[in-house]
């Protein structure tokens, strides 16, 4: 494998008592790239982002990640490695608050373990935690129990919590579905802005075509299973495959 | 991980309630009555450690395991090795139902639910099992634990139960600092979402062993103390199934909202079941069924929950 590429996969296959959810899927992403995964419901797109991250087995090929193979890690050494993610239907501690939350996400990523036994009320924390909240737009809810908020803003709390832990490789399943129209540019701005400055390669599943022009480097399409088309946003958007299998016309 | 846990609130309320009560219980109160505080408290100790692992969902049906494992461990030494002194009894029971939920925690972190309850309730019925069998600590007669020295003096019945109101303080600062810190309240975390802990990097079942190996530090000590207070250990009254089954009612009783909770529960527990016994001999079981069945009707979050009403509408009209 190529130690020029931050994350590879050969020949990842994954099958569910005999339904082929993914094959052949061989990708190469760079460091610092920012990838787009687009693909119509069920076409295989969270089952890739699983697979990256351990949360599921694949069935047969492999994963690198820095040129060490990493196929078949649990999530949370994923985590140590610095593979994160978001989740599709976000992934929160609903009976919390929406900073409690946050501060278990940042106590967890220092990677001190003394930080684990601190008071979570740690003064310090609280205000890096501040800090980030008003990054995502979420100050205002600090205080409310998570489950009383609106999917979009469990979703921004769902993508905080990932970020925080510093990843190499961030993987965003859907980051946008649920968020409002208005807020989604906003907030990719935000989020995508973030990323870059800290050099973070970035894979996002994404439904809405005018955020992945505007954001993404480079597109990987999905279908059956399948990858049919990597390319630039530009040509991807235009191909055939894309247009028929994707973008639904 | 102690930083300012004397400036927390629950924290003072619980060291002011127990330095009032050990004032009480050593000049003013009836025998009977600081008899039955001393065992509350100690017993308050095991529920303490329930507390802990409920917090995460998790309900432990043999939590007499190690109730019942301190105290033999007490016996034990005493028989084998002539300890009696009370910080080595105490030290003696703690570490030794700390090393077998540390050695069980490793089976038991990988279940939940029925199966987490069901299995410990499993483990203490073999241990109940030996006891019963083990004629060199008198079968199921037991054995009786001589009174506790303190470097060599005799212990009187009014210091052991001031030594044990200073371990409850000592526990419950422990308990808190634990439950406030990032490590605890992973144990929240944990019940709203196993998947997100394991993704922010750890791991879920350490997490719970840590927490079964505190809890039944917890119930081992509070088995030790309770040997010592009682003078007597026998399997019935140590490990039995409806021992843990007791432990369970006074968790359920006590509510999980506070630090304090547990020994409130546990105190009045004792009280109930001496009251219940004096009237209705026959029938004391059935008082102590019908609490239950009014706490869980009535006030579901359990006693404490009652408190903060009460607090609540007091405050209500004060206004
Ligand atoms: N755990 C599973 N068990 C069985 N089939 C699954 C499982 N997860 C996904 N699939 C199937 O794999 C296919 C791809 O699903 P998925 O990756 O979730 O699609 P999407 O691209 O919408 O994210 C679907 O046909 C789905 O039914
Ligand atoms: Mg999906």
């Amino acid at each position: 494998m190529n130690n020029h590429f931050i994350l590879q996969t050969k020949d990842l296959q994954k099958s569910f008592s005999g339904i082929i959810a993914a094959q052949n899927i061989n990708i190469s992403v760079k460091e610092g790239e920012i990838i787009g995964i687009i693909g119509a419901n069920g076409a295989g797109k969270t089952v890739f982002v699983n697979m990256i991250t351990g949360y599921l087995k694949p069935t047969s090929g492999k994963i690198h990640f820095l040129g060490n193979d990493i196929t078949g890690i649990k999530p949370r050494e994923a985590t140590h490695i610095g593979v994160c993610r978001s989740f599709q239907v976000s992934q929160v501690f609903m009976t919390m608050t929406v900073k409690q939350n946050l501060m278990i996400a940042m106590s967890l990523s220092k990677k001190k373990g003394g930080q684990l036994l601190l008071p979570l009320e740690d003064e310090k924390l609280s205000k890096e935690c501040d800090k980030i909240l008003d990054l995502y737009k979420i100050k205002k809810q600090s205080d409310l129990i998570v489950s009383t908020l609106s999917q979009g803003m469990r979703k921004l709390l769902d993508i905080a919590m990932a970020v925080v832990g510093n990843p190499k490789v961030l993987l965003l399943d859907e980051p946008t579905s649920g968020v409002s129209v208005e807020e989604k540019f906003g907030i990719m701005d935000i989020v995508i802005s973030a990323l870059k400055k800290s050099g973070t390669t970035v894979l996002f599943v994404e439904h809405d075509m005018e955020i992945v022009e505007r954001y993404v480097d480079r597109v990987i399409a999905f279908y059956q299973g399948q990858v049919i088309c990597d390319d630039t946003p530009k040509k991807a958007l235009k191909n055939k495959k894309v247009i028929q299998y994707v973008l639904g016309s | 991980m102690f930083k300012g846990i004397l400036k927390d609130q629950s924290v003072q309320t619980s060291i002011g309630v127990i330095f009032i009560l050990l004032i009480f219980g050593s000049f003013i109160l009836p025998e009977w009555m600081s008899n039955n505080f001393m065992y509350g408290m100690s017993r308050g100790l095991a529920v303490l450690g329930l507390m802990i692992l409920w917090r995460t969902n998790l309900v432990s049906f043999g939590h007499a395991l190690y109730y019942g494992f301190g105290a033999y461990a007490v016996a034990l030494c005493q028989k084998f090795f002539g300890v009696t002194d009370i910080f080595l009894r105490l030290l003696i029971a703690v570490a030794a139902a700390g090393l077998l939920g540390f050695a069980l925690g490793f089976i038991l972190r990988k279940y939940r639910e029925i199966f987490f309850a069901m299995l410990s309730l499993a483990f203490s019925m073999v241990l109940y099992g030996l006891l019963a069998k083990a004629e060199f600590l008198g079968s199921t007669d037991g054995m009786s634990i001589s009174p506790s020295t303190f470097f060599g003096t005799e212990l009187g019945r009014i210091a052991l139960f001031n030594f044990i109101g200073l371990v409850v303080i000592l526990a419950i600062i422990f308990a808190q600092a634990y439950l406030r810190s990032s490590l605890g309240h992973l144990t929240t975390a944990i019940q709203d979402n196993e998947i997100r802990v394991e993704y922010l990097g750890y791991s879920v079942e350490k997490a719970i062993h840590i927490k079964y190996v505190i809890s039944a530090c917890l119930a081992g000590g509070a088995g030790g103390l309770m040997a010592a207070s009682l003078g007597q250990v026998d399997p019935d009254s140590m490990v039995l199934w409806s021992v843990s089954g007791e432990l369970v009612f006074v968790t359920i009783m006590s509510g999980l909202g506070n630090i304090l909770a547990p020994f409130i529960g546990a105190v009045i527990f004792e009280f109930i079941r001496t009251y219940a016994f004096e009237w209705a001999p026959q029938a004391w079981q059935m008082i102590i069924g019908g609490t239950l069945l009014a706490i869980i009707f009535f006030s579901p979050g359990g006693l404490w929950s009652l408190f903060q009403k009460l607090n609540f509408l007091r405050k209500k009209n004060n206004e």
